[in-house]
């Protein structure tokens, strides 16, 4: 298993954010974690990267226990993150913003790899490398913060959002690229409020209400539930 | 050239440069604090007087070399820096901002207390060390290496904490200590400049150091481009001199000041070079120059 999380509790304040969820995200697959607003979807991933600190419960990545990691490590272990809301730095180019994401490598040549493959997997960006990242389009800022997150070369990708904002065709391409990214061999932890798109390329997927996880087991059978699809896919 | 050696030789505009010199040292290094790492430092001040009284007081009573003194001067208000920067570094915005003018008090407050440093009466005496060459080579050796550290790994990692603290988080950039690595640098130049102050009037006094000094520095670097290294040059020059030129309107001359910065804050908000970094002006005149509009890739 490349991530396990066991019985994890995290609180904001007196507001339980999770109530003991536990999931696993098996090496090459894309798992994802769907339900409504405030379910704790994000927090579940912010957690893992170790911006939340967890109450409880442990998060097990590749047999090491990485609660206490701080963020700015947990990076260097393999996981790297898509945030939600993109996040990218606008104030630099797309080319720094590129060059930020290699930032735990050392090593110039392979970030100059790393590179190679972003700009070969997103052409857009080498088009508009030198622009600043905040005058981009947010397809193309979306774009840019997942080639961002790849330039670490991660194992495990976790990303949040990824079609937030977006036009429904842009969603699709994103989507694509999603599944082209996890055919390369990343690991993908996604995030999703889209329940359909999330669904037709996850796996295996888990819903999680309000800090629990409700149900889980494969997409495609998730995708037939009745309870699913009248509570996420709108029928 | 007759009208450029007659500004140095005179002792007026001679003094009015030297005294800009040395607060754009100061300015430099409060726009790698505020302009590149975003971080806001109300307390600026309070650095170039540690920087001022520790070096004048070595040269009154050790007899040490001028520049051994200025050295440690800024070392020890990076010291400083750091050990304010250790509590202060994990607060944002309005909190630090309060922090670091409260700090501010407190070192004038204690300069103002203590014995050794004259108290409120001031601590005179010191030798005149500084002067205009001095001044613009360190200025020079402060621009260089402030460009250098703005377009290194280092640099390039601090404007991403400046850009989204979260994001450099998940890149692998240990924002705290970063910001802290920012502060020391900063402080540091603060001290050098203090030291160069101190030797330029040969009198100090705790309330030459003050919030207002804080505050003008600050002014300096917002107003010329938060984040440029030109802009910080521009707006100190600009600052420091308008209220010179501004003198044959005797009384009114802080009215017309405050009214200028006004204007400038609603027609320039960014600053006067704001987003203008020398790097990128350089480069995109190299590539319009090269007659395609490619920069390359490897920066």
């Amino acid at each position: 298993m490349l991530l396990a999380v066991e019985n994890l509790h995290v609180s904001y304040g007196g507001i339980r954010a999770l109530k003991g969820i536990s999931f696993e995200v098996e090496e090459g697959k894309i798992v994802a974690l769907i339900g409504a607003n405030g379910a704790g979807k994000s927090t579940t991933l912010r957690t893992i990267c170790g911006l939340v600190r967890a109450q409880s419960g442990r998060i097990e990545y590749k047999g090491t226990v990485v609660n206490k990691v701080p963020p700015y490590k947990i990076v260097g272990m393999g996981i790297s993150m898509v945030p939600e809301g993109r996040r990218v730095f606008t104030r630099l180019t797309v080319l720094e913003n590129l060059e930020m994401g290699a930032y735990s490598r050392g090593s110039s040549q392979e970030a100059k790899e790393s590179l190679a493959n972003v700009f070969k997997r997103f052409p857009r960006l080498q088009e508009r490398k030198s622009q600043l990242a905040g005058t981009l389009s947010g397809g193309e800022q979306q774009m840019l913060a997942m080639g961002r997150a790849l330039m670490s070369r991660p194992q495990l990708l976790l990303m949040d959002e990824p079609s937030m904002g977006l036009a429904p065709m842009l969603v699709e391409e994103i989507f694509s690229i999603i599944r082209e990214i996890n055919n390369s061999g990343t690991t993908i932890l996604l995030v999703e409020q889209n329940a359909h798109m999330a669904l037709s390329v996850a796996g295996s997927a888990y819903v999680l209400e309000t800090g629990e996880i409700a149900l889980s087991g494969p997409a495609a059978e998730m995708a037939d539930n009745p309870e699913v699809r009248k509570c996420y896919l709108g029928e | 050239m007759e009208g450029v050696l007659s500004i140095l030789t005179n002792p007026y505009y001679n003094q009015v440069l030297t005294m800009m010199g040395i607060f754009l040292i100061a300015a430099l290094g409060l726009h790698l604090i505020t302009g590149v790492t975003g971080q806001f430092s109300f307390g600026h001040a309070a650095f170039l007087s540690i920087g001022a009284y520790s070096s004048a007081l070595m040269t009154i009573y050790l007899h040490t070399p001028f520049f051994l003194n200025m050295l440690v001067g800024g070392l020890l208000a990076a010291l400083f820096g750091i050990l304010l920067g250790i509590p202060s570094m994990r607060l944002t915005g309005d909190y630090l901002g309060i922090t670091t003018l409260g700090f501010g008090e407190i070192v004038r407050i204690v300069f103002i207390n203590t014995k050794i440093t004259g108290g409120a009466m001031g601590l005179g005496g010191i030798p005149k060390e500084t002067n205009i060459a001095i001044v613009y080579i360190l200025v020079v050796l402060t621009v260089f290496s402030l460009y250098r550290i703005q377009n290194s790994r280092f640099g390039r990692a601090l404007a991403a904490i400046r850009e989204d603290e979260i994001a450099a988080e998940t890149m692998g950039i240990n924002v705290y200590w970063y910001k802290i690595k920012a502060f020391a640098v900063g402080t540091f130049f603060a001290g050098v400049s203090g030291a160069l102050f101190a030797h330029m009037m040969q009198y100090l006094n705790p309330s030459d150091f003050g919030f207002s000094r804080s505050f003008d520095i600050l002014n300096f670097v917002v107003l010329g481009g938060l984040g440029s290294i030109p802009g910080t040059i521009l707006g100190t020059a600009v600052l420091s001199l308008a209220p010179e030129f501004l003198r044959f309107v005797k009384e009114y001359r802080m009215l017309i000041y405050g009214a200028l910065m006004i204007l400038m804050m609603i027609f320039r908000p960014y600053g006067l070079l704001g987003n203008v970094d020398l790097v990128r002006v350089f480069r995109s005149l190299r590539s319009r120059g090269a007659g395609k509009g490619t920069v390359s890739g490897d920066s």
